[in-house]
């Protein structure tokens, strides 16, 4: 009996003194393989007496499961450490950037154009485009400016030739979809527009978009509705806001929009008015029966109220260390 | 049009302060661009006379004077103005005078001599005055009274910018008469002594075109001083209107059109053959302009003639010959009305806008030649002397324009404005401005004013009343419209979509001129038409794009030569291809561009820094066309551009049709535009890619795919996208996925070979595949490939 009790001790000391995993697995064999030290003991429960037997196998088991246990904790132990100094090992400096593809960004004129579009659309406002080289009729004619009309003077139009132009206002487009299209109409048309005309304050190419509502008794009051709420919305702050008349020959009455900015002045905004009915006959509507107010804005003013731009220029240069501030 | 808040004031004096009268005026539509005083601040500045004026002792420049102003002594004043002299009146700034820019006067002694006070120029008191020394005031200019209150100086010019319709207010007495309807107060006209013949020489008119001049006065006066002086307060008027002085007769016509919006002119009547003629151009016909230029008279223009000859270009422009010059003695003078109709479009033509051509192309009121050829002649007799012949007026009532009769609905007025405004308030404005009104049930018979040419339709009216009535005390309400839903597609792929994936993956959009460099633009499509603007901002503005080529890549430089060492850029627009089937000769097809330039990635600590290439660019369009959910759509094929790298440039086709382009930029364009190495560049048509397939759900499959790698060997000419079709069309169902995973070319491959390796994805939906079938069908797929392209398995 001794000597297993001496084969535990020693099996125990072993165990405590492995540093590996490998090691312990040997000892596993060592102590309880099938040539092991505690196994042959079991072997020997033969040449015992009968009586003794019981009394034998208890403690061979006994001493089987001890070293077995140690066996188990010091494994488990050594895993642990083990894991442990592997995580350690991979830990890393979390402050490091991340591999990211740098977003891009929209144009602040697009960014503004789909801020109105997405204002208007919630009204029903449906969005539609056209030619920027445009034709006489649907540029001037249709928008009751005559060939001589003193407003046509003002346009600085780029012309191809007298009957074809680089559109100066995006308001062909209310002509082209009223030409085909029945009211009630509700829509926006952003785009591109040209003058000859390129100073601090003007370059020879900006955007505006316009906007046409038509059905029957459409009215000023609600126009002013309209825009009052628009321009809350685009400014995101309850500024005064007035209307001021004005003369646009395709609008009667016409209205110019101003906003009281943040230096105590008025600024324009927004020109609008009730569609004349001129403007409706020329596209075969009823003035009679339809009503219809229409406004028409500039992108890059809008856009430099709102975000502090403060060269109207900078729009169209494209730099990067421009745009990149539009994320 | 500038006007003098003070002339506005003698006219109607509302207690309204400076800025509230502004803030009226802009309000009723006559927009105020700007408020400006005439004078800078300064005070104690008052009116003397030089009553003796001797040589300083030691100084060469300057005078010792002594100067009256109205007090008990005289006083000593040093002046150093070479035009000082004796009798002179002149402004004196006296001691504790305060001018502008906080100049306070003290006593002084100027090299020994003691002054008490300063002779003041002009500039010195900020007026916008050229003038040389010292002020030289009028000799009756009253002693001892302040200069700000003698010369006006309290006055400040207003400038309003009219709009086109608005005429009536081009002149003191329209602009009075809608601040009296703004403030409900009457306007003071100007009197005067009217001038009646003295002598009965007279000149001859006949008017051959009276649609286009309707009503002509001539008056003759003869024996004119032309070199009087224009009185003081008439130059100040002229002056703070925006008018410089010139003559007498030049600034009393030019005086009468700012006080009534009325052009005149005058003739050298010693210039004149014969009577008066106002006609069209006989063939052709020439004249001299006022400003020298010699013009041919186009052939629908409207002249002045004499039995002989052209004058002047009616309504526009005086000839130089007929001109008033310092040699004239007597004067035809002509007022006139003249057609807007005679004008529009024809003075522009020829280059030519005047303020008289301004006024009479918007409408002159015809009532007021009478008033104003005698308003005209009192002021020539007042300033020139002379004596008046008798005023021979012709006229032709059926072509002078009547006041427009309309009829103003209150149905229609409430249904326009959305507003109710009273019947009284109604009536009250449209009388106010001048209207004859005659009032019924609901109804009101509107006879308007002859100086109105805006005034035509029931809209009109309900403008002037929203207008008068303050369209801020319209209410505001939100609009009442019809719920109807406007037709939507899913197959149609909002552009938003696809400028949101190349933000995503890092794109920044651009927007370029519509308009590029010819030379440019011919470096990227020789030998292509381009619409060129006729009359442009500058040439290299001048032509109409034929892709987003030239302005991308111009971007591209820009950003490169400013330190930027990675470009990624997009443009969405149209591109103007010449083409005379196409509406109005040119098609303009939306488009999409992109390009990218310097590094794939901004420099970071874990990624390698590579130079971006072809695939990097054709990597973020497949992801674009990848929204469509049709990829195998579109194919690229190699091609050529001349704009793009032979070998490194393909189209891109949806469905067999070419709609884009991609490519390398041909390294020799890359000095012209300032490229700093490799630039990658597609564009494509918007309209082709827009269209995307719906989702069509199938089952998937509950038996496991099974992967089989093929390393097959062509010819390098061969390309993969062919291969990879190829293995499509002969897989049959089961073959559910294909991918080319290597490309080899070098060791164990022949020369002017590559090893493509490609894992074939096997699948099916009932059942697991047998070793046997999936054999079968890579055989199928490598003995086609065999066939088709000549390749071999790889070893």
């Amino acid at each position: 009996m001794s000597q297993l009790t001496e084969i535990v001790e020693q099996a125990l000391a072993a165990i405590e003194g492995a540093t590996d995993l490998k090691a312990l697995d040997d000892l596993r064999v060592d102590y309880l393989g099938k040539k092991g030290q505690i196994t042959d003991m079991m072997k020997m429960m033969g040449k015992l007496p009968p009586e003794e037997k019981p009394a034998f196998g208890q403690a061979v088991n006994q001493a089987k499961q001890t070293v077995q246990k140690q066996l188990s904790i010091r494994i488990d132990g050594l895993k642990a450490a083990e894991l442990e100094a592997q995580l350690k090992a991979e830990s890393i400096d979390v402050s490091l950037p991340g591999r990211r593809i740098e977003n891009g960004g929209l144009h602040p004129v697009t960014r503004t154009i789909e801020r109105i579009e997405a204002f208007f659309g919630e009204l029903g406002f449906v969005v539609k485009d056209g030619p920027e080289i445009e034709d006489d009729f649907h540029n001037f004619d249709a928008l009751n400016i005559s060939e001589h009309h003193p407003a046509r003077a003002d346009h600085d139009t780029f012309y191809f030739n007298p009957k074809v132009m680089l559109r100066t206002q995006t308001s062909g487009v209310q002509i082209r979809t009223m030409e085909h299209e029945k009211p009630p109409l509700r829509i926006i048309s952003p785009g591109r527009v040209y003058r000859n005309d390129y100073d601090q304050t003007h370059t020879p190419m900006f955007h505006q978009v316009e906007g046409l509502l038509v059905a029957e008794n459409v009215n000023f009051a609600e126009l002013k509705g309209i825009l009052h709420d628009f321009l809350r919305n685009f400014f995101e702050e309850d500024l005064q806001v007035r209307f001021r008349p004005s003369y646009f020959p395709f609008t009667e009455p016409s209205a110019e929009v101003d906003v009281m900015g943040k230096n105590g002045k008025w600024l324009e905004v927004l020109g609008c008015g009730m569609v004349h009915p001129n403007v409706l006959r020329s596209v075969g509507i009823d003035p009679e029966k339809y009503s219809g107010f229409a406004f028409g804005m500039g992108v890059e003013r809008l856009s430099m109220l709102r975000y502090g731009v403060n060269d109207l220029r900078s729009f169209f240069e494209n730099d990067l260390r421009f745009l990149k501030q539009f994320k | 049009m500038k006007f003098s808040e003070s002339w506005l004031r003698e006219w109607v004096n509302p207690s309204v302060s400076r800025e509230e009268l502004s803030h009226q005026i802009t309000m009723a539509g006559l927009e105020v661009d700007g408020v400006e005083p005439v004078a800078a601040d300064f005070s104690g500045v008052i009116v003397g006379e030089v009553v003796e004026c001797g040589q300083h002792p030691d100084a060469d420049k300057l005078r010792v004077t002594k100067i009256n102003v109205g007090g008990e002594e005289l006083i000593d004043i040093v002046c150093g103005a070479a035009n000082c002299r004796l009798g002179l009146k002149v402004a004196v700034a006296m001691v504790g005078a305060v001018l502008p820019g906080d100049f306070k006067i003290k006593k002084a002694k100027l090299r020994g001599q003691p002054s008490f006070g300063m002779l003041c120029s002009f500039g010195e008191l900020g007026v916008d005055i050229e003038s040389d020394g010292i002020i030289e005031l009028p000799l009756d200019a009253p002693v001892g009274q302040d200069v700000r209150e003698y010369l006006d100086l309290n006055d400040a010019v207003i400038d309003v910018d009219l709009t086109a319709n608005r005429a009536d207010c081009l002149g003191m007495a329209g602009l009075a008469r809608e601040v009296g309807v703004l403030n409900r107060q009457a306007v003071t006209e100007p009197t005067w002594e009217a001038v009646s013949a003295t002598i009965a020489d007279e000149v001859s008119i006949d008017v051959q075109e009276p649609q286009e001049c309707g009503r002509y006065l001539g008056r003759v006066i003869k024996n004119v001083n032309v070199k009087a002086e224009t009185p003081l307060w008439m130059q100040e008027k002229l002056r703070r209107s925006g008018i410089r002085s010139i003559d007498p007769i030049v600034d009393i016509t030019n005086y009468v059109l700012v006080e009534f919006g009325q052009p005149m002119h005058a003739f050298d009547l010693a210039k004149l053959d014969g009577g008066i003629q106002v006609r069209k151009p006989n063939g052709e016909e020439k004249l001299t302009l006022l400003d020298g230029n010699e013009i041919t008279i186009p052939a629908d223009m409207l002249i002045i003639a004499d039995q002989a000859k052209p004058l002047a270009l009616a309504g526009v422009f005086g000839g130089e010959y007929s001109g008033v010059t310092a040699e004239t003695t007597d004067i035809l003078l002509e007022c006139a009305f003249f057609a807007p109709l005679a004008i529009l479009g024809k003075a522009r033509k020829i280059g030519l806008h005047t303020d008289s051509s301004h006024r009479f192309e918007r409408g002159v009121d015809p009532e007021l030649q009478q008033k104003v050829m005698d308003r005209a002649s009192r002021l020539v007799l007042d300033i020139c002397g002379g004596e008046a012949g008798p005023v021979v007026e012709v006229k032709s009532d059926e072509h002078l324009p009547k006041p427009a009769q309309i009829l103003l609905r209150r149905s229609k007025l409430d249904k326009t404005l959305g507003h109710h405004i009273e019947d009284n308030d109604v009536t009250e404005i449209l009388e106010r401005l001048g209207f004859t009104v005659a009032v019924s049930e609901g109804l009101w018979n509107v006879t308007t004013a002859t100086y109105r040419f805006d005034m035509a339709i029931e809209e009109d009216l309900i403008e002037e009343v929203a207008r008068i009535y303050g369209y801020n005390n319209i209410p505001n309400i939100a609009p009442v419209a019809q719920l109807s839903m406007s037709d939507h597609k899913e197959s149609n792929i909002n552009i938003k979509r696809v400028r949101s994936m190349l933000v995503a993956r890092g794109f920044q959009e651009a927007v370029t001129y519509s308009f590029v460099d010819p030379k440019q633009q011919e470096l990227i499509h020789p030998g292509a038409e381009a619409m060129i603007l006729p009359n442009p901002i500058s040439v290299e503005m001048s032509a109409m794009r034929l892709s987003m080529f030239t302005g991308l890549l111009t971007a591209v430089g820009y950003n490169q030569s400013r330190q930027q060492n990675r470009v990624r850029l997009f443009e969405t627009g149209l591109r103007f291809v010449p083409n005379e089937a196409a509406e109005s000769g040119v098609s303009q097809q939306p488009m999409l561009a992109a390009v990218i330039a310097g590094n794939q990635n901004d420099e970071h600590w874990t990624m390698e820094s590579k130079t971006v290439d072809f695939f990097d660019l054709k990597g973020d369009l497949e992801a674009v066309i990848g929204l469509t959910a049709a990829d195998t759509e579109f194919s690229f094929r190699a091609a050529t551009h001349p704009a793009l790298h032979p070998g490194q440039c393909a189209e891109i086709l949806r469905d067999d049709r070419v709609i884009g382009i991609i490519g390398t930029v041909h390294p020799s364009l890359e000095k012209p535009f300032g490229l700093n190495g490799k630039t990658i560049i597609f564009e494509l048509e918007l309209d082709a890619l827009l269209h995307a397939n719906l989702p069509l759900a199938q089952t998937v499959s509950k038996f496991p795919a099974n992967r089989r790698d093929i390393a097959i060997v062509v010819d390098d000419a061969i390309s993969a996208d062919d291969v990879v079709k190829l293995i499509r069309k002969v897989g049959e169902n089961q073959l559910v996925g294909i991918n080319l995973f290597d490309v080899y070319r070098g060791k164990g491959v022949e020369e002017g070979k590559k090893s493509l390796a490609i894992a074939l994805l096997l699948q099916d939906n009932a059942r697991t595949l047998e070793e046997k079938e999936i054999a079968e069908m890579v055989d199928v797929v490598v003995s086609a490939l065999k066939d088709e392209f000549n390749a071999s398995l790889r070893d």
